[in-house]
């Protein structure tokens, strides 16, 4: 049995076992942080921010979801600039592409607006970007509304770490990242996706949905994804 | 050249402006009602898949989204060349006649019954729905009942609110609980009761307004609308006719997909709202109007024996064809009873409960065109797809397109008996503004009566000068 380490996460002493990170650790425990481009069950890659936590004796922020428990690790996983923090995160992510509520087959089930519901974001005090994006509606079930994506990358690890067919990648950089399908094919050309729609239930948000669905239609079900690698581990 | 503005900026359609002219004798020599419209929808909706249009469009227009959102389907159902099962037909035709009672009472009762019932000359402080308590609080009372019966029953069909993904391309998706049908069942004797008293004290009413009823758009134009196949009135489903000024039938049974062999699009230089006119009789001589005035004029009869009552009645004493805008009111209560009568049929049908309430299936057809009549007239939605669903073009004819045409001749009619060319009196403001309101634009155009006056009458001098400003 490996030795456990001792952290405090908001005071409280908990057992953990190193290699955990500290958004493991924190989940396993009923803590709560906030977390968008995390996703149980795939590698963790510290994209979005959202889990930034405040480490004693640390003077910057550390992404929960990247980093790993020590002994004697003391968190805060809530504090007024944290919450400030994460509201600039997800403003930006709204300014960056045409995020419209109103018209997105997965309102009422998206991850980054119920983040920004639970953190009070009522509008966004940045200046909005209004890329001109294109929709990917070539594949027959499923379509990919860039205006929607926000680069989290969880179906690109979805696709690549548990389908193995590494269909999606992120190309560009900064502000002209994008996702795209096997060397910027359309995606329903792609000849490596083997139509699995493990990433369209991986997306949080409405940048991919199944086709046919109206407003409000689409829910996902990103635990399945996640179940498919604790059932492979525990074999 | 003096000229007489009268503007206010609308959010759901632009602007809305009225322009009166007047030659140096002071006498109105001409008048013109401008809206514009949404500019740039097409390119919006470009690369967009299709199945998203009923609750974009729904969402681009705030006062009638349930029209948007059937017209919408409908379009996209052609796309899939579906079936839309029974009980789903069923179920939207029930929610548009949902939407006509409360579309409707909010016209007749909020908005223009000040008007109409405390008079057109009444003081404008007083003119408006606290003004009409005041006067007539049981009618007002009754208004309200009848309004919200009509939202109610769009609720319990679409959920809490105007959920605008329960109409779908293929159908809605969810069945009606019959407890709320029966629910529904019971409350309709009590709406019945209230169009009945509005119409027998509008009929007692009606003879108070000779001058309005002369002057208010009371000249010949053609009607479109939907009829079915036996020509009686239709809302949700239909094919259009068009008649001429004297009621003959000039173009009968055409089907919603072949609406561009008559109806040709004019773009007008001071409008972004494109005036559509009848093709084969050509611009602007093939001006005609729709919704509730046009409806009837159109239809044989309604098909319900209570409206039909009520229409040979109407026709009794108006004519076979009625003409004058004015009656677009009395028109519009004798569709409450429709609708109603209606409502009744369909909650009476147990197909409505049906359990295959929705048709799936990929892109068909890469052209769909859906037509509905709104509460305010025929609304058309046209669209193009490429193979893959993503929309490749899309156009639009709403009910106050149609009626754009009308509503400008009309204007000059009402300015010219009712504007003096020194003064604006107030009178004759809210007279050219209860022109616009009987055709019932859209709710920006109508708020007058909620105590707000949109429109700014402006009176202007040859050289630009301010003579004289109401508003
Ligand atoms: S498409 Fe969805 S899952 Fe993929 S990167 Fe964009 S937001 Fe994340
Ligand atoms: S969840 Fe840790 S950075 Fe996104």
């Amino acid at each position: 049995m490996t030795e456990k380490v001792k952290v405090r996460i908001d005071g409280e002493v908990i057992a953990a076992t190193p290699g955990q990170t500290i958004l493991e650790v924190a989940r396993a425990n009923d803590k709560y942080i906030p977390a968008l481009c995390y996703m149980e069950g795939l590698s963790a890659v510290g994209a979005c921010r959202l889990c930034m936590v405040e480490v004693a004796g640390v003077a910057r922020l550390l992404p929960a979801c990247t980093t790993p428990v020590q002994e004697g690790l003391a968190v805060n996983t809530s504090s007024p600039q944290l919450q400030s923090y994460r509201k600039i995160a997800l403003e930006l992510l709204f300014a960056e592409r045409n995020h419209v509520c109103a018209v997105c087959v997965s309102s009422g089930h998206c991850e980054l607006q119920s983040l920004a519901q639970e953190h009070g974001i009522t509008y966004i005090r940045y200046p909005y970007n209004f890329p001109k994006l294109a929709v990917d509606t070539t594949h027959p079930r499923f379509v990919l509304d860039q205006n929607r994506c926000i680069l989290c990358s969880r179906c690109v690890r979805t696709c690549d770490e548990i389908e193995g067919a590494h269909v999606w990648d992120v190309s560009g950089r900064g502000i002209q990242s994008r996702l795209v399908s096997e060397l910027k094919r359309p995606w329903g050309e792609a000849t490596t996706c083997t139509s699995c729609g493990k990433c369209v239930q991986a997306c949080p948000t409405g940048a991919m949905a199944e086709k046919g669905w109206g407003v409000e239609e689409m829910t996902k079900r990103p635990a399945v994804v996640s179940r498919l690698t604790s059932m492979r581990e525990g074999q | 050249m003096n000229k007489v503005m009268i503007e206010h900026v609308s959010r759901i359609e632009g602007h809305a402006k009225i322009t009166i002219t007047l030659d140096d004798a002071g006498q109105v020599s001409d008048a013109q009602f401008h809206v514009t419209q949404i500019r740039g929808f097409e390119k919006f909706v470009e690369g967009r898949p299709y199945y998203e249009m009923p609750s974009i469009t729904a969402r681009i227009c705030g006062i009638c989204p349930v029209s948007h959102l059937l017209a919408s389907s409908k379009a996209c159902d052609a796309i899939m060349a579906v079936q839309v099962p029974e009980a789903a037909r069923k179920l939207r035709e029930l929610l548009h006649m949902a939407q006509f009672v409360q579309s409707h009472a909010l016209s007749f009762f909020y908005l223009s019954a000040p008007d109409l019932l405390l008079g057109m000359d009444s003081d404008p402080a007083k003119r408006n729905v606290a003004g009409l308590l005041e006067k007539h609080p049981d009618l007002l009372r009754e208004g309200i009942a009848l309004r919200k019966f009509g939202q109610q029953v769009i609720e319990r069909l679409a959920k809490e609110r105007i959920h605008p993904s329960w109409t779908v391309p293929g159908g809605v998706n969810a069945e009606f609980d019959p407890d709320l049908r029966e629910k529904t069942l019971a409350e309709l004797p009590a709406a019945m009761a209230i169009v009945k008293r509005t119409i027998a004290l509008w009929k007692k009413t009606l003879d108070s307004f000779p001058d309005e009823i002369e002057s208010f758009s009371n000249f010949p134009t053609m009607y479109c609308g939907l009829v079915g196949p036996d020509g009686s009135l239709r809302l949700y489903d239909g094919n259009l006719r068009f008649i001429g000024a004297d009621g003959s039938i000039v173009a009968d049974q055409v089907k919603p997909a072949d609406y561009a062999t008559y109806i040709g699009e004019a773009s007008l230089s001071d409008s972004y709202l494109k005036a559509p006119y009848f093709k084969p009789v050509g611009y602007d001589e093939g001006i005609y109007r729709v919704g509730p005035l046009a409806r009837l004029n159109i239809a044989d009869r309604c098909g319900t024996p209570a409206a039909d009552e009520e229409l040979a009645e109407y026709r009794q004493r108006l004519g076979r064809i009625v003409q004058s805008g004015f009656h677009y009111h009395y028109a519009r209560l004798i569709e409450v009873v429709y609708a109603l009568e209606r409502m009744q049929e369909l909650l009476d049908d147990p197909a409505l409960l049906g359990t295959k309430v929705r048709a799936h299936a990929d892109v068909n057809n890469l052209e769909g065109v859906g037509i509905i009549e709104a509460p305010r007239g025929t609304l058309i939605h046209h669209y193009k797809v490429n193979d893959d669903g993503a929309m490749t073009w899309a156009n639009l004819i709403v009910a106050t397109g149609h009626n754009n045409l009308a509503m400008g001749r009309g204007v000059l009619q009402v300015a010219k008996r009712f504007v003096d060319g020194n003064k604006i009196q107030e009178g004759a403001l809210n007279r050219v503004s209860a022109l616009i309101r009987a055709y019932d634009p859209c709710l920006s155009c109508s708020t007058h009566a909620v105590g707000v006056v949109p429109m700014v009458l402006q009176l202007r001098g040859s050289n630009g000068e301010l003579l004289d400003e109401l508003g």
